[in-house]
């Protein structure tokens, strides 16, 4: 093998925790096959850093990454790859590996296993294990020709522990050739907060909370409490009381947390199929019925509104 | 102009999928099948375009010849003038790469301007096929779009990133466009346009026709050793009044699961 190639993510030079996930990951699949990591990074960050965490090299592509660009993205990829040259390729299932990633795919003629949640060495080549139907089964994805591409789920992986030791870095330019769009504005959301894919605790709300003004006075302040991103099932989304953006479920958003509050959510198959994933899941429902209970960690049986504002009160007490 | 849609058939997002008993591919029986609910809205924006601008709309779908039920029933009904299906078994059994191949071979063959496609198909989950069709026809690619305008020759368009972050995009057609929830309200197929559906044109194409051999979509990946996924242990109701429930939730999530 000719190794195995991470791509490093950053945000304004800042690693997301995604660099190091994959590249913990990638330092233990190295292990069991007999090769070594390496990574890739797009624009200015500190690519010596990642030495720290396994890459040997760290192939650092010049442009201009700015504002995110597929035509850049893939350009850049490609042009590090072809000097790289590896066997496999792991990506954060980020807006990135959902948009620019299958494009490179396609150029270089090859497969990629979407959004895994596990991989592994097996028979001298990388294996991943991936939901499909929303979580509703999960199979395996073994791609047949080189490089195999995959990207991952973030918080699939725990966070490795740096040596503190340093990585070569090797500058590497590229000519770009896919047609571009440009980006003309950055409208940042109204709240900032980590993405529902990449969150580690998420509070979502129900139907039960029955009117947006209820969700933004229950709700939100609960998921601020906790330092939380905000979700919401699909009937509150249809019925106005929180964004499209903001829905979790097999045509929202799938999510992958160490902690999932759900507060008035009965737990459809459609919701459960995008958060049944989560570490932990805390269910707050006055039926007892409810199918939620079923895949709760930590059911309670009792009113949201009553519920939620203690819970609020406890984590400002206690957080 | 011509305006393309990809539309894919999938078991409606209350199916109960399960594995099939030899762990090879799903259990496949008794679903209820329906054009993929992202796809909805790529058909929608298609039509609003062609409300606009005029010109034809075309569905473009690998699948089987079964897919028609849906194609007519959902996209032509809808106002989708005509419909292609890539029937060929080669095409059919082949994966993202493989279909996005099939698609961008049938799409540059009709000379389409602009190709809308949801963001994701809700069976496999791959979101890999529009990005691979824009590869293979050489076109611009905007992922998620929740607003979209073109006057015929350029476009803007919104996209949805990352943490809730919108960019506002322009660019030249030709561009593949996939669509996000809130583009737009699919509008609902009245009865005199379905019936009138039943006759418009699908053209069934084998990969001959496209230009393409069996080898040329081949698959690169394998999907194998299909299960269930992983079971969670089993929780506990806690029992009190709702002041004592949220400290001792508050406790077991920091002492027991250790989460906060």
């Amino acid at each position: 093998m000719s190794g195995i190639l991470v791509f490093a993510e950053h945000d304004g030079g800042t690693f997301k925790k995604t660099a190091y996930e994959l590249l913990g990951k990638a330092g233990e699949l190295a292990a069991a096959l007999g090769t070594s990591v390496s990574a890739v990074v797009l624009g200015d960050a500190p690519a010596s850093e990642l030495g720290g965490f396994g890459a040997t090299t760290v192939y650092q592509v010049s442009g201009d990454f700015s504002s995110y660009s597929t035509a850049a993205t893939t350009d850049g990829l490609a042009a590090a790859i072809s000097q790289a040259a590896p066997d496999v390729i792991l990506a954060p299932a980020s807006f990135a590996g959902k948009d620019a990633l299958p494009r490179l795919t396609a150029r270089l003629n090859t497969g990629m296993g979407s959004e895994c949640t596990d991989l592994r060495a097996d028979g001298g080549s990388v294996i991943g294990r991936r939901p499909m139907y929303a979580g509703k089964v999960y199979a395996d994805v073994v791609v047949n020709r080189s490089p195999a591409i995959f990207t991952v789920r973030a918080n699939s992986f725990g966070q490795p522990t740096p040596s503190g030791g340093g990585a070569e870095v090797v500058s590497v330019s590229f000519k770009g050739t896919t047609p571009a769009v440009t980006v003309t504005e950055a409208k940042a959301p109204e709240a900032v907060s980590v993405d529902l894919t990449e969150a580690e605790r998420i509070v979502s709300g129900g139907r039960s909370l029955k009117s947006a003004e209820q969700f933004d006075a229950v709700i939100r302040p609960l998921g601020a409490a906790l330092g939380a991103t905000v979700g919401a099932s699909r009937a509150a989304v249809d019925a106005g009381y929180a964004g499209h953006s903001e829905q979790v479920g097999q045509t929202g958003k799938t999510v992958n947390p160490t902690l999932y509050i759900a507060c008035g959510i009965s737990g459809a198959i459609q919701h459960l199929a995008g958060m049944r994933t989560s570490k932990v899941i805390v269910a707050i429902n006055k039926d007892p019925e409810a199918p939620i209970f079923e895949h709760a960690t930590y059911g309670i049986v009792a009113d949201l509104f009553e519920v939620c504002p203690a819970l609020e009160a406890e984590f400002k007490a206690t957080l | 102009m011509k305006i393309g849609i990809c539309a894919k058939v999938t078991p409606d997002t209350d199916a109960r999928i399960k594995p099939a008993s030899s762990g090879e591919g799903i259990d496949e029986s008794g679903h209820k099948m329906v054009v993929s609910p992202y796809d909805s809205f790529a058909i929608e924006e298609a039509i609003v375009t062609k409300e606009k601008h005029g010109g034809e709309v075309v569905s473009f779908t690998v699948g089987p010849d079964s897919v028609v039920t849906q194609l007519r029933g959902s996209c032509l009904a809808l106002g989708a003038d005509r419909a292609v299906i890539v029937n060929d078994d080669a095409a059919i059994a082949s994966d993202a790469l493989g279909t996005a191949k099939a698609l961008a071979a049938a799409i540059g063959k009709d000379e389409c301007d602009i190709v809308f496609c949801g963001k994701v198909a809700i069976d496999d989950d791959n979101v890999q096929v529009p990005a691979m069709v824009a590869e293979f026809l050489g076109w611009a690619l905007v992922s998620r779009v929740t607003d979209f305008d073109t006057d015929g020759e350029s476009f803007t368009a919104t996209r949805a990133m990352d943490g809730g972050i919108k960019h506002v995009v322009s660019g030249s057609l030709p561009v593949v466009i996939t669509a996000e929830r809130g583009l737009n309200t699919p509008r609902y197929a009245k009865l005199p346009a379905i019936m009138k559906a039943k006759r418009k044109p699908i053209d069934k194409l084998d990969l001959a026709a496209l230009g393409l051999s069996a080898d040329d979509v081949a698959p690169a990946c394998t999907f194998t050793n299909f299960g269930a996924p992983p079971a969670r242990p089993s929780g506990r109701i806690l029992q009190g009044e709702v002041a004592d429930v949220v400290k001792e939730l508050v406790g077991l999530l920091r002492n027991e699961a250790k989460v906060i």
